[in-house]
């Protein structure tokens, strides 16, 4: 050390440096300040996400597609987070809300564009389409270095319990109902299958999209439900009236 | 002989209790998971009876410490082994990943594939080899800087194991599909747990060792130790907080959704950096650099005023990782101030660790441990400044979601992590087997060239590429629509990839070589070599010329 001729504030310091149990509580305390004024006011502050019509919970098929789409950790080459741009409005639709992903446990925005956004990549693409690129992606686009995930089609849907699933999600803060649990076992199965009485699941799920989408209807595989997933993305808000709320709130600066 | 029988029945039911679970459970990978678990108890439970023998339990596999005349060196070099091993091995995933992204046919699904290896790579290099390096390093400075032995020897041989089997269920669960989906804290509930347990007893045996200290003041590198795991304690609980649904399979939910759930993870991963990568690491360098050079800290009021400003101001920086995303604009905004202040402390530990090389300047010739901490160093100053510059909001709209991050991820896990840490093991591995030197300093030179060179084909490609594919996303033609497809950028970027392949492959075969040195040094050999840095002095030549026999004469 070659200036230890210390006055003032450094003096202090060596009071700290002598008791490891104030060093502990003082080093805590600096570090939790940081994460307590930017994370906590996020879960109060109203307008951190705004209302939007049409957002509703993922029914059992699209939730259990979701898990796969954790499971094979695609959230590390896709984003599901549309900037406010030019450019990436015109190649993806409306830039993200975030009440589009509050059902979302845990969220998967991303962080790297390897492959393009999906979060709106639901209806753009027919069911054959997604089928066959997640099959062989590079017959369906040749420049494509995504890998191949033919053992979907393959793999029977086995989901141990639904319905302790959608338990888990409403505990923690998904407004699933009393029915939609005691029916998530069926709805599962329904939505994937033409053939079946898919009862009123259309109308506790709106815009859910009801047929085969492996093009295997004999079976519900994992590819039913990824496919189920993705093309349910980005198509339940009606983003256009979300800007005419901006259109209301225009000259609002409180907001 | 009691605790024995008490130590073989808690083994006993670990045993079955996993056997149990493995049984009911209807999650095959849950279950491969209680396998491991259940295959752990049936070694310790054979570890155990053997310890039965008195005789035999001074040679048993955990090495009790050797008394309060020596210190505890067993962990250490047990951690310095596993840091060589773990290094490979997340290296050894890297390349492979990377050679995927150039070569997508090299995919094998479905355990092979890119999106389960990519988290196997990033967390062998972070938590394998970076947490190996400083559990190993922590315990040994902590013991020479308090001049006192290991408090809790037994808990700090539990902390390395069971961080050990941390590390392979993390592991094994990414190849089997088990992830929660965050990066940097892929493992699910019950793996977080467990690590919850190893990390309260790593603090418990860092602090009590601090508590017996020989020496009146704490000295700096301990500051940072203590501040890397209560912060990453802190980090790892709230991120990871998750709703199990059911205790008998792997899967859970966040606890939190969307926009807060994003915020929170990324306050955890950009301190993952700040904290494992970076507050640790200084730790590290605080002790070893010092040490090597043969000379004192450059300044003692630098290292108060960095430590405390660095540690309140990285809390701050994780938004910036959030920019135009549905994260409100306040927190965005919020993260970058901070994030561009936390160049400057970042820079006062990189000045507090080159000025103390002052008086010692010609051994970044000579030696060639020294030159790596320099390039370490320069390294992690280089980031800290390339850090706040992406953080800045119209930087990052062009920079994020690219390869450019990726580049400046690895110009700091490689350049400052990476180099820090293959300096301060060929530092430890000749004190710590008592060897007379390491088996080759020209091997290190070797190692860092390949080292180096293959960083700056890794930093130079990704640079180009995130650059590339920012720019091409936004091209638009005269005509007032996109340029490019999507995949047309994909494609522009494959040379760009080819050539991030070499690069990690160059700094693989440097930590190769080392392995080799290391292994080579451990078994006790020594390479005949030239020594390195000294000047060619032979005796029989220092002498005048010879007066020549005849003057010729003068035409």
């Amino acid at each position: 050390m070659s200036n230890t001729a210390n006055t003032g504030a450094f003096e202090g310091h060596k009071k700290i440096e002598r008791n490891v149990t104030l060093l502990a509580a003082a080093t805590l305390g600096v570090v939790a300040i940081g994460g307590i004024v930017e994370i906590a006011p996020l879960f109060w502050i109203d307008n951190t996400i705004e209302k939007v019509e049409g957002m509703r919970p993922y029914t059992p098929l699209e939730q259990a597609g979701r898990d796969i789409y954790v499971r094979e950790g695609c959230y590390v080459c896709h984003s599901q987070m549309i900037r406010p741009f030019r450019d990436e409005v015109e190649r993806y639709g409306h830039y993200s809300l975030a009440a589009e992903s509050m059902y979302d446990h845990p969220f998967q925005w991303g962080s790297k564009r390897t492959g393009p956004d999906l979060a709106r990549v639901g209806g753009r693409y027919s069911d054959e389409w997604h089928v066959q690129h997640l099959k062989a992606p590079r017959e369906v686009v040749p420049e494509s270095i995504m890998p191949s995930y033919s053992f979907l089609a393959e793999t029977e849907l086995h989901v141990p319990d639904v319905a302790a699933n959608l338990t888990s999600l409403r505990a923690v803060g998904v407004p699933y109902s009393d029915k939609d649990i005691a029916a998530a076992e069926a709805d599962l199965k329904a939505q994937a299958n033409p053939e079946a009485d898919a009862g009123d699941l259309a109308a506790r799920y709106p815009k859910a999209q009801i047929r085969d989408f492996d093009g295997d209807p004999k079976r519900v595989t994992e590819m039913d439900a990824l496919v189920a997933y993705l093309q349910m993305l980005g198509t339940l808000v009606d983003v256009n009236s979300a800007a005419a709320q901006e259109e209301l709130t225009k000259g609002d600066k409180g907001r | 002989m009691e605790t024995v029988v008490k130590r073989l029945g808690v083994w006993a039911l670990v045993l079955l209790a996993s056997i149990a679970a493995i049984a009911l459970t209807p999650d095959a990978g849950f279950a491969i998971h209680m396998g491991i678990v259940a295959l752990v108890a049936v070694i310790l439970i054979f570890a155990t009876a053997s310890s039965y023998d008195p005789l035999a339990k001074a040679q048993s596999i955990f090495n009790m410490p050797p008394g309060p005349s020596r210190y505890d060196d067993d962990v250490i070099r047990w951690g310095v082994i596993a840091t060589m091993f773990w290094g490979i091995a997340g290296l050894l995933a890297g390349v492979f990943i990377a050679a995927q992204l150039a070569f997508p046919q090299l995919n094998f699904e479905p355990w092979l594939n890119f999106g389960r290896l990519r988290p196997l790579h990033t967390s062998a290099v972070i938590f394998a080899f970076g947490g190996n390096a400083l559990l190993a390093t922590s315990f040994y400075v902590v013991q020479r800087t308090c001049r006192t032995t290991l408090a809790l020897p037994g808990t700090a041989r539990f902390v390395f194991w069971g961080y050990q089997l941390f590390i392979v269920l993390a592991a094994t669960g990414y190849l089997l599909g088990i992830s929660q989906g965050k990066e940097y804290a892929e493992p699910e509930w019950y793996v977080d747990l467990w690590l919850t347990v190893v990390w309260l007893a790593y603090l418990a045996v860092f602090v009590a060792t601090i508590l017996n200290r020989r020496e009146p003041h704490i000295y700096v590198a301990n500051w940072f130790y203590l501040a890397f795991i209560i912060t990453v304690a802190m980090l790892h609980v709230v991120n990871n907080l998750a709703l199990p649904v059911s205790l008998l399979g792997a899967k859970s939910y966040s606890a939190f959704a969307g926009v807060q759930d994003a915020l929170t993870q990324w306050w955890y991963g950009h301190n993952a950096v700040g904290f494992f990568l970076t507050a640790g690491f200084l730790a590290m360098m605080y002790y070893f650099v010092p040490k090597q050079a043969g000379r004192p800290v450059y300044s003692y009021r630098l290292s108060i005023i960095h430590f405390w400003s660095l540690i309140f101001l990285y809390i701050w920086a994780g938004p910036h990782h959030l920019h135009y995303t549905a994260l409100p604009d306040w927190a965005q905004t919020l993260g970058m101030v901070f994030s561009v202040m936390l160049w400057m402390p970042s820079w006062g530990g990189m000045i507090n660790g080159l000025m103390t090389l002052n008086g010692a300047w010609d051994k970044v010739r000579t030696d060639p441990i020294i030159r790596m901490m320099v390039l370490a160093l320069a390294f992690y100053g280089m980031s800290t400044f390339e850090g706040p510059m992406l953080s800045i909001k119209a930087v990052n709209s062009l920079s994020h979601y690219t390869d450019w991050t990726i580049g400046h991820v690895h110009s700091g896990a490689l350049g400052w992590n990476g180099m820090i840490t293959f300096a301060c093991v060929y530092y430890l591995t000749p004190r710590l087997w008592n060897r007379e030197r390491l088996y080759s300093l020209r091997m290190i030179n070797w190692h860092f060239w390949l080292a180096t060179l293959g960083i700056v084909f890794y930093a130079a490609s990704m640079w180009v590429a995130g650059i590339t594919q920012g720019l091409m996303w936004r091209e638009y033609g005269a005509d007032g629509y996109l340029v490019n497809s999507f995949v047309d950028t994909v494609a522009a970027l494959h040379p760009m990839y080819i050539l991030r392949a070499v690069g990690g492959l160059m700094y693989l075969a440097g930590a190769g070589i080392m392995a080799f040195n290391i292994w080579m040094t451990i078994a006790g050999k020594v390479r005949a070599e030239a020594p390195m840095g000294e000047t060619a002095h032979d005796e029989a030549a220092d002498r005048p010329l010879p007066i020549p026999a005849a003057a010729q004469p003068a035409e």
